[in-house]
């Protein structure tokens, strides 16, 4: 078995090339090509970046990028050539904007929500409730009627 | 907050959560409005399919047409194909946009399934497909007169599709065409 193993682990080796690599002539290329893949969303799949997908079209967007990249292209000029033709809907950060206002707003939107109901919870705790003062006529029926229970017993 | 307007709280959220959820019920994700409605078309030069010339954007737009995207590797393009050489039947001026395909597989199947198009261009490394936005085959352009992109549509073209959608806008361009 222990000489099998690396056998086998060579054989799992083809799992790891489904996505191609690229040479880079600059490591701070590589770093923007996977923040860049990472934010763009592959019009195919729609759920995944173009990192991850394997469709033919996220492929074809990775080389795009690379060639973009390699041939002096900044980040924003990058996302503007890819929102020209796929639009905002290629981006996994939209420019903000009238539709995507909720998206943007919305976790913010909830987490004042949630500080609202935070403090109104902890402000409520302090005070005794006024269901604990009970008049005098009703104190006197509480303690007959426990009275009453233990004689029950 | 009066304590009875607050019993209510829940209620109110969910509904307002229920309305949101009930109108992405009826959202269909995979209609993608193109990036390039009321653009032009992209500029290009690329072979025509099975034709010792080159096309442009020139030579394709000026009329109003459809560009259908299609494929041989795409299995859709096979079941729309019989519609829309229907369509190219009636006069429907329909233009191919061969994407990302080998020449002898895609001029095989338009001699075997007959040829609706009255040019494909031969989009072979998807550079078009690329500017057009294209995210898979089929996919059907809508492109008027001055040579603007009006709709895409991503999908088969059926008869329903061609009778709600792409048939009424194709007559209204024409129209617009004719009043100029």
């Amino acid at each position: 078995m222990s000489r099998l193993l690396p056998l086998l682990l060579l054989l799992a080796m083809p799992a790891l090339a489904v996505i191609e690599t690229y040479q880079f002539s600059d490591p701070a290329l590589e770093r923007r090509y996977q923040a860049l893949s990472e934010e763009l969303r592959c019009p195919k799949c729609q759920n995944q970046n173009i990192a991850d997908s394997n469709a033919p079209i996220s492929q074809d967007l990775r080389r795009l990028l690379y060639e973009q990249l390699e041939a002096g292209a900044t980040d924003d000029e990058i996302r503007q050539y890819m929102v020209d033709r796929y639009g905002e809907f290629v981006r996994y950060r939209p420019r903000f904007s009238g539709a995507t206002a909720m998206l943007w707003l919305a976790p913010l939107l909830l987490l004042a929500v949630g500080l609202v109901i935070v403090v109104m919870t902890l402000r409520g705790r302090g005070k005794p409730t006024e269901a604990a003062d009970l008049s005098e006529d009703e104190q006197r029926r509480l303690r007959a009627l426990m009275e009453k229970a233990d004689q029950d017993q | 907050m009066p304590a009875r307007l607050k019993l209510f709280l829940p209620l109110i959220l969910f509904v307002v959560l229920a309305l949101f959820l009930m109108r992405g019920l009826s959202l269909d994700p995979k209609e993608l409005p193109s990036a390039l409605i009321d653009k032009p078309f992209p500029v290009f030069t690329l072979p025509a399919l099975g034709r010792d010339e080159l096309l442009d954007k020139e030579a394709v737009t000026g009329e109003v047409a459809l560009f259908n995207v299609w494929a041989t590797w795409c299995v859709s393009c096979r079941v729309e194909h019989p519609y829309l050489t229907q369509l190219a039947g009636q006069g429907v001026a329909i233009y191919g946009i061969n994407y990302k395909d080998e020449d002898t597989a895609a001029l095989g199947w338009l001699r075997e399934l007959g040829d609706p198009y009255i040019a494909s261009i031969a989009d072979r490394e998807g550079t078009l497909g690329l500017d057009l936005g294209v995210y898979g085959a089929p996919e059907t352009y809508l492109v008027d007169a001055d040579g603007l992109v009006r709709y895409r549509h991503v999908g088969v073209v059926d008869q329903r599709v061609w009778g709600t959608i792409l048939q009424p806008l194709y007559q209204q361009l024409q129209q617009e065409k004719e009043s100029q």
